[in-house]
């Protein structure tokens, strides 16, 4: 079967290069699933995990953000940070989850929620990840 | 000519010195290779990046975004790279000299440009001499990583997004090699020089659409191009660092031979005395 070569770069080197049957990622506007022959495409994921599937093996990573980029057959992801499941510092996760939702919660004016937010997503996505 | 003491003393302080320049060079040198190794680490990542937003910029001619567009320069930004602490030689000074040089010319007021800092020598730098400091980030890691300076960054990028500052401008040391660094200046916002690079092969389909993604990529782009300058500044930081406590271990050493020789001088002038001393006062009792 034809496979696609996945890469995924953040700005601390790559993280990682393989094959993959097929790569299905979550873009802000919805799932989506590339296969090979894809046509060139290019659209921004939000912070989710990124599945890339090989037979029947089944491979995640929690990708924070970031675009993805699709020609000829090579899916690039470029995100700020990306881990795969054995990277992910669990402890820490949880520890970042629950200072997010203390932060929503405390219902202040001087807490940044969006930044809050977008740290729960973070850390609510290593932690599915690292949990599969 | 000094006594004999003095000059013992002064041999043995400068070998103490030496010691610690020439571990402070090895400490550098080590330091150096891992930022190279980091700075090369990071090239995938910021080429990929201008591969895809220049295709983006080179596919169709009607993209628009604030940060493509060249506005009247109001109020200029520039984004300075030092070091926190001191000991490298000209590297700092060499970046702020182009810092006060660019002010000088281009400038006739202070509020015609801000600053935003990193490391603790421009800070101090710019605080006496009153030019206006936005934003600084002090004590970021001799290997720093993405989340290190992403939220100042992001805070300069937005500068330029909310109209605070027309124009952004970085100043930094590159690393050339391991014995040059340049200061260099770059223009980084408004994005420029797109159309020139990348490849116009792949006609793209985007998804939900253009102007969505340049919302999402370009800010990237710029947070990768300043992360991007502060590793090559890291690695000319350990580079000079290295240089000049190389240069301070050879001129210790230069020291010490000097001083050796006229502490060998100094002991032989004594001994001829005392030999003199005792031949007059043999021949004396004849």
């Amino acid at each position: 079967m034809k496979t696609l070569t996945v890469s995924v770069v953040t700005p601390n080197g790559p993280v990682m290069e393989n094959e993959a049957e097929m790569v299905v990622a979550r873009a802000e506007s919805g799932e989506i699933g590339i296969m090979p022959n894809h046509i060139p495409l290019v659209a921004p994921l939000s912070i989710a995990a990124v599945r890339l599937k090989q037979g029947n093996d089944e491979h995640q990573l929690a990708v924070n953000g970031g675009v993805m980029e699709v020609s000829s057959n090579k899916v690039t992801i470029l995100a700020q940070s990306a881990e795969k499941p054995e990277e992910i510092d669990v402890q820490r996760a949880r520890e970042a989850k629950e200072r997010a939702e203390e932060r929503l919660q405390s219902k202040q004016d001087n807490v940044d929620y969006l930044r809050a937010e977008l740290a729960l997503q973070r850390a609510m996505n290593r932690l599915d990840v690292a949990n599969k | 000519m000094a006594s004999l003491r003095d000059i013992k003393a002064r041999i043995d302080s400068t070998k103490k010195t030496k010691q610690i320049t020439s571990a402070m060079q090895l400490v550098s040198a080590s330091k150096m290779n891992k930022a190279e190794q980091n700075a090369k680490g990071y090239v995938p990542y910021s080429e990929k990046m201008q591969a895809v937003v220049a295709n983006i910029a080179n596919s169709s001619t009607d993209v628009s975004h604030p940060m493509l567009q060249t506005r009247e320069v109001k109020k200029t930004g520039y984004l300075v790279i030092t070091s926190d602490r001191g000991l490298v030689g000209g590297y700092n000074s060499n970046v702020l000299k182009t810092l006060q040089n660019t002010i000088h010319e281009r400038h006739q007021s202070p509020d015609e440009y801000t600053v935003v800092v990193v490391g603790r020598k421009g800070y101090d730098y710019c605080r006496k001499r009153n030019i206006p400091v936005t934003n600084s980030i002090l004590g970021v890691a001799d290997h720093p990583v993405f989340a290190d300076i992403k939220e100042i960054a992001q805070s300069t990028v937005q500068m330029f997004t909310d109209g605070e500052i027309d124009e952004l401008n970085i100043i930094y040391n590159h690393y050339a090699s391991a014995i040059s660094q340049v200061p260099t200046k770059k223009k980084l916002l408004p994005i420029e020089d797109l159309h020139e690079q990348g490849d116009l092969t792949a006609e793209y389909e985007y998804e939900p659409n253009q102007d969505e993604i340049l919302k999402v990529l370009l800010p990237l782009y710029a947070e990768s191009l300043i992360f991007g300058a502060l590793l090559d500044g890291k690695a000319s930081e350990h580079a000079a660092s290295m240089n000049a406590m190389r240069s301070a271990t050879d001129n210790a050493n230069d020291l010490i031979d000097d001083l050796t020789l006229s502490y060998n001088r100094a002991r032989q002038a004594q001994i001829t005395q005392q030999i003199s001393e005792i031949v007059g006062g043999a021949s004396a009792l004849e």
